[in-house]
């Protein structure tokens, strides 16, 4: 089981430089994924099985999921951005990679002279996934409530962030425009005070939001 | 007769790697999506870090504290990814450096 961890680990270090060395950012989302997938089996031969599985499931199923969802809807070609050749040359990699690889030889220092106790028994010390469900559901109860606030503010901000229907007027904010309308004498609509107003659905034939229900019925006809 | 066990500190090493290669990939990348994955690849390394230290004393604790930082990265993706639409939409790029005047 030890050779399971450091295989693993080595393939887990190998696929996370290919990510932030690719141009392509499809390859390099593919190559996240693999990432993902080797540190699941570093997790398994710690004896994590059930955090292995939620890294699979959830990182690697969902949120890269995700992410390929959105490269594939901003249609990055199969060369990248034509800028990013330009930034990514290698004199752009020196100076983080130093720092980097100061932070990195710091690090062993630390760990490897520092003693940190223990090792971790691979093969007879499996925690299970009823100990963590007992876990979360005890001891950490308050946490999984806090989890699932976060999870309702990420879904609002998701939502109102996603919608690429605001049709702002440049240069005037939407206060204005709602006071332009009411002394225009056109009834100022409910929610004119917020930007764009309509959801993202399409009103056949119509590109603004119709001020009137006169107006809007004859645009649906 | 003992069974031969990785130490701890292979493993905080393997999760300080990782995160020092997602840093690396967040200062040098211009890129917002890739800028993005390099933060997943940073909290995925803290979460490494936390399931070997639970794995050492064969207690949940490291677990449950993966899968809150799993539930944070997914809720933080999500926005974040959103975020790089509007980018997109607005600036029709995807260089961070493009979005630098704070308007009205």
């Amino acid at each position: 089981m030890e050779l399971v961890f450091y295989i693993s680990g080595a393939v887990a270090v190998v696929s996370t430089i290919a990510v932030i060395t690719r141009l392509n950012a499809v390859h390099a989302l593919l190559y996240l994924v693999v990432s993902l997938l080797s540190v699941a089996m570093v997790f398994y031969s710690l004896g994590a099985p059930f955090v292995a599985a939620l890294e699979v499931i959830i990182y690697a199923g969902a949120i890269m999921v995700l992410f390929i969802f959105v490269v594939m809807l901003l249609n990055l070609g199969p060369q990248g951005s034509p800028e990013e050749r330009e930034w990514l040359r290698v004199r752009t990699w020196t100076g983080p990679g130093l720092l980097a690889l100061v932070l990195i030889v710091e690090l062993f220092y630390a760990f490897v002279l520092g003693g940190l106790g223990g090792d971790i028994p691979a093969s007879t010390g499996v925690v299970e996934s009823k100990q963590v469900s007992l876990a979360l559901f005890g001891p950490y109860l308050l946490g999984v409530e806090l989890a699932s606030m976060v999870l309702l503010a990420g879904l609002v901000g998701a939502y109102h962030l996603g919608r690429r229907d605001w049709r702002r007027e440049p240069g005037r904010p939407a206060a204005t425009r709602m006071n332009a309308a009411r002394l225009a004498g056109t009834p100022a609509r409910p929610d004119a005070w917020q930007e764009g107003g309509e959801p993202a659905i399409p009103v056949a034939g119509g590109e603004r939001p119709s001020p009137t229900p006169a107006e809007h019925e004859e645009t649906r006809s | 007769m003992t069974t031969a066990a990785v130490p701890m500190s292979h493993g905080l090493i393997l999760a300080g790697l990782l995160f020092v290669i997602g840093l690396t990939g967040v200062l040098v990348r211009r890129d917002i999506i890739f800028v993005l994955a390099s933060l997943e690849v940073m909290l995925n390394a803290a979460g490494l870090a936390f399931v070997v230290a639970g794995a050492r004393w064969g207690q949940p604790d490291g677990q449950v504290m993966f899968i809150f930082i799993l539930v944070m990265a997914a809720a933080e993706v999500s926005v974040g990814l959103a975020l790089a639409l509007q980018l997109h939409g607005r600036l029709s790029t995807l260089d961070i450096d493009a979005a630098s005047k704070l308007r009205g």
